[in-house]
């Protein structure tokens, strides 16, 4: 079989859905829009030649203070492999933090099933159409989104020597 | 609202277990965070009806550490620490997956001699994780003897772990660009007293398992997956294998000189059930120390870290007699590396599967997103779709079967 | 402990309720089957057959809260799962002592953050804390020696 480059691919049979192809560091990252993922997606990997068949992992990146400034504040990142081929794609969609809703693979991939769900808990983008809206990784009543980078770490000043007494008389205890 | 109080406790699981659960047809029964065949804190909420399972609702992020929240607030070098404590059986190949990104982005050579002790000790830590695997798996499954033995032979490997990294676990052994320092006068001995030592208990399990009925009832036939299902799921590593795909990073993308040592893939049938997965990690424990000969053989000399003063620290001879040196060492140690502007992905071979890390820098010394695709993560995701139909009783062989590490999963 | 002889060359122990007490507690310690992460396996560790905990009586490692009277905390807390934790220490009966093992049960260790309980000593009160991420198995043993000789020394009077 011959095998076909995915962006010339894409670029001939989805036009408008290639917003950016940025080549760096032997990868490859397509950048595309919403509503055209699942179509991007579907074709990678039902056209003979390209086949990237297996869906490795979902991201999803916060890029509030980033430099150079990014198109939109989220974005998710779709890894694919093909097992034929053994070549790894990314594509890139960028979602405003106005709104931030992303449309689920879950029918067509069903290992998106969890990353998706993910992303949700993690960084409060909202999947469309995934059926399960539950926390994963948090408990159910957590307030926020803990990978926002607007989200502090929660960190808890360090005991030492000299601030030894302050912290510990603030500290809770349990009792029996 | 209904006839019963407690079905108003069953409305937020309405969708998660079936309609028939809603009206008291089926028992709900919560298996976890604290069971001790859930190898951790891995919750599962069970609908049963009799003693077959209807549906199989997994709860994580009981151990939900923040990692990669923790490691965005550091520094490159300093967060390669944090990476060991995901996959606590396997640590060098946590290590790997991130310091390999590393190196992507910062185009650092890793010289031949550490790349072929690197392969030496995963190569050991995936027996070493398959031995916690097959000792807690046969403790689960009623062979207790094994989890004696398998424990026994994993503290030689800790030990050449401990000999090398100074740690028995979480080692950090693996540096952007090479590793720490050079392994000490004793690691090739102690690996060919172990290469010597293990094949024999290794075919002392075999006799153990292979043919012992019970070991046969509990797994042949439990929970089988087709190829396509597997693929489609995202299982991957010896539970993807284990259904006849051929897949494995090892020889697929090689990494770590991984092209030039001779080793099989073991793979199962089509579709494969438990005991399939189990051939196939036990069979993966013969090739790694295939690996591990080879490499011990062919072990070259040379430096162990990269020669390139933006991303490795000078050796310690160098720090008195140059003020370079010493500019550098102080640089890499407060401030730490800036690789480029970019973002890389990187896949390897853990023990378990395919780990892959996404990781995005944005030119200051701080890792600005970074995130790791665990194996067990997508392993215990298809549970839902391997468990119903099964007994109550089989859900600690698949469990086994897909060989979870809630470490992996919550990160 | 001295041995009578007293009456009629038999063998007798005299000792005190307290002594007696506090020996047969340490003598046959129940620990909790409870692991968390990766101090849990250092705990499967000290176990087995290598270094083998069973020779200080605690071979039997009970999965149920209601049969243990030791808690061993292996590993990092998190936010999600310290009320079951605190729900286990509740069902188990007294007498029962708390092991806080390893850097994350101690004090947080490395993950000073959102999701990570800084100390389970904010949940459980703590008898012993052992040091190390993950401690070795030898360390483990010496912090529940550690805890025999707290338990030897407690009074009758504070039992009530």
């Amino acid at each position: 079989m011959q095998l076909k480059d995915p962006v010339a691919s894409l670029r001939a049979e989805l036009p408008g859905a290639v917003l950016d192809v940025i080549e760096a560091l032997d990868e490859t990252t397509v950048v595309t829009d919403r509503a055209s993922l699942p179509h991007v997606l579907a074709f990678l990997r039902d056209t003979p030649g390209l086949q990237y068949n297996f869906l490795v992992d979902i991201t999803g990146v916060d890029y509030l203070g980033y430099t150079p400034p990014a198109p939109e504040r989220f974005a998710v990142c779709y890894h694919l492999l093909a097992m034929l081929s053994n070549r790894v794609l990314r594509v890139k969609v960028y979602v405003p933090e106005a709104d931030p809703v992303m449309p689920s693979i879950l029918a067509q991939w069903p290992a998106a099933n969890w990353p998706e769900r993910e992303i949700q808990d993690m960084l409060g983008l909202d999947f469309a159409g995934h059926p399960d809206k539950r926390r994963l990784l948090m408990p159910q009543d957590w307030d926020g989104h803990p990978l926002r980078k607007d989200y502090p770490l929660g960190y808890e000043t360090v005991q030492f020597s000299f601030n030894w007494q302050e912290i510990d008389a603030k500290k809770p205890y349990a009792k029996e | 609202m209904t006839d019963h109080p407690w079905q108003n406790d069953l409305e937020p699981l309405k969708g998660i277990v079936s309609a028939r659960a809603m009206k008291g047809e089926t028992m709900l029964l919560n298996m976890g965070p604290q069971h001790p065949s859930t190898h951790g804190v891995l919750r599962l909420l069970l609908e049963l009806d009799g003693e077959e399972i209807v549906t199989c609702n997994p709860e994580i992020g009981y151990l939900h550490t923040g990692i990669e929240k923790s490691m965005e607030s550091k520094t490159y070098v300093k967060a390669i620490t944090m990476t060991d404590r995901m996959d606590y059986l396997n640590p060098p190949a946590n290590n790997l997956v991130f310091v390999m990104a590393i190196e992507k982005l910062c185009g650092l050579e890793v010289p031949p001699r550490a790349q072929v002790i690197r392969v030496i000790l995963l190569e050991l830590m995936r027996i070493a994780s398959h031995l916690v695997w097959l000792g807690t798996f046969g403790l689960d499954l009623g062979a207790m003897s094994m989890f004696l033995y398998t424990f026994r032979e994993r503290e030689h490997i800790l030990h050449i772990y401990e000999m090398v990294s100074g740690q028995r676990m979480m080692g950090t052994y693996f540096r952007p660009g090479g590793l720490w320092r050079d392994v000490p006068d004793g690691f090739v001995p102690a690996v060919r007293d172990f290469l010597d030592y293990f094949p024999q208990k290794l075919r002392d399990y075999e006799r153990l398992l292979a043919r012992n009925p019970i070991w046969m009832e509990r797994t042949k036939g439990i929970a089988p997956i087709t190829g396509k299902q597997a693929m489609a799921w995202g299982l991957t590593g010896p539970s993807l294998r284990g259904s006849g795909v051929n897949f494995d990073v090892r020889k697929a993308m090689p990494y770590s000189g991984y092209e030039q040592y001779d080793f099989d893939i073991p793979l199962g049938p089509d579709p494969g059930d438990v005991y399939d997965r189990y051939w196939c990690r036990f069979q993966e424990m013969w090739q790694s120390l295939r690996i591990v000969e080879q490499a011990l053989y062919k072990l070259p000399g040379g430096p162990v870290t990269a020669d390139d003063r933006k991303y490795t620290p000078p050796p310690r001879s160098e720090i008195g007699v140059s003020m370079e040196a010493l500019i550098h060492h102080f640089k890499y140690w407060t401030e730490g590396i800036r690789p480029p502007v970019g973002e890389v992905f990187t896949v390897i071979e853990a023990a378990r599967g395919l780990m892959s890390c996404y990781l995005s820098s944005d030119g200051s010394p701080h890792v600005h997103r970074v995130h790791f695709r665990q194996p067990t993560f997508m392993h215990i995701s298809a549970l839902p779709h391997m468990a119903p139909g099964f007994m109550l009783a089989d859900i600690i062989a698949i469990l086994g079967g897909i060989d979870i590490v809630l470490g992996d999963v919550d990160r | 402990m001295g041995v009578s002889r007293k009456l009629g060359g038999l063998g007798a122990v005299t000792t005190t309720l307290e002594q007696a007490v506090n020996w047969a507690r340490t003598g046959a310690m129940w620990p909790m089957l409870f692991g968390l992460a990766c101090c849990a396996i250092e705990m499967m560790g000290a176990q087995a057959a290598h270094y083998d905990m069973s020779r200080f009586g605690m071979e039997l490692m009970r999965a149920s809260p209601r049969q243990s009277d030791l808690m061993i905390v292996a590993g990092r807390v998190t936010r999600k799962m310290s009320p079951v934790l605190r729900q286990l220490y509740d069902q188990m009966p007294s007498p029962k002592w708390v092991v806080a093992m390893g850097d994350c049960a101690s004090c947080g260790g490395i993950f000073n953050n959102y999701a990570i309980v800084q100390g389970v000593d904010e949940i459980v009160p703590v008898d012993v804390y052992v040091a190390g991420c993950p401690p070795r198995p030898e360390q483990l043993i010496h912090g529940i020696m550690t805890l025999h000789e707290k338990v030897k020394g407690e009074k009758i009077k504070d039992w009530a």
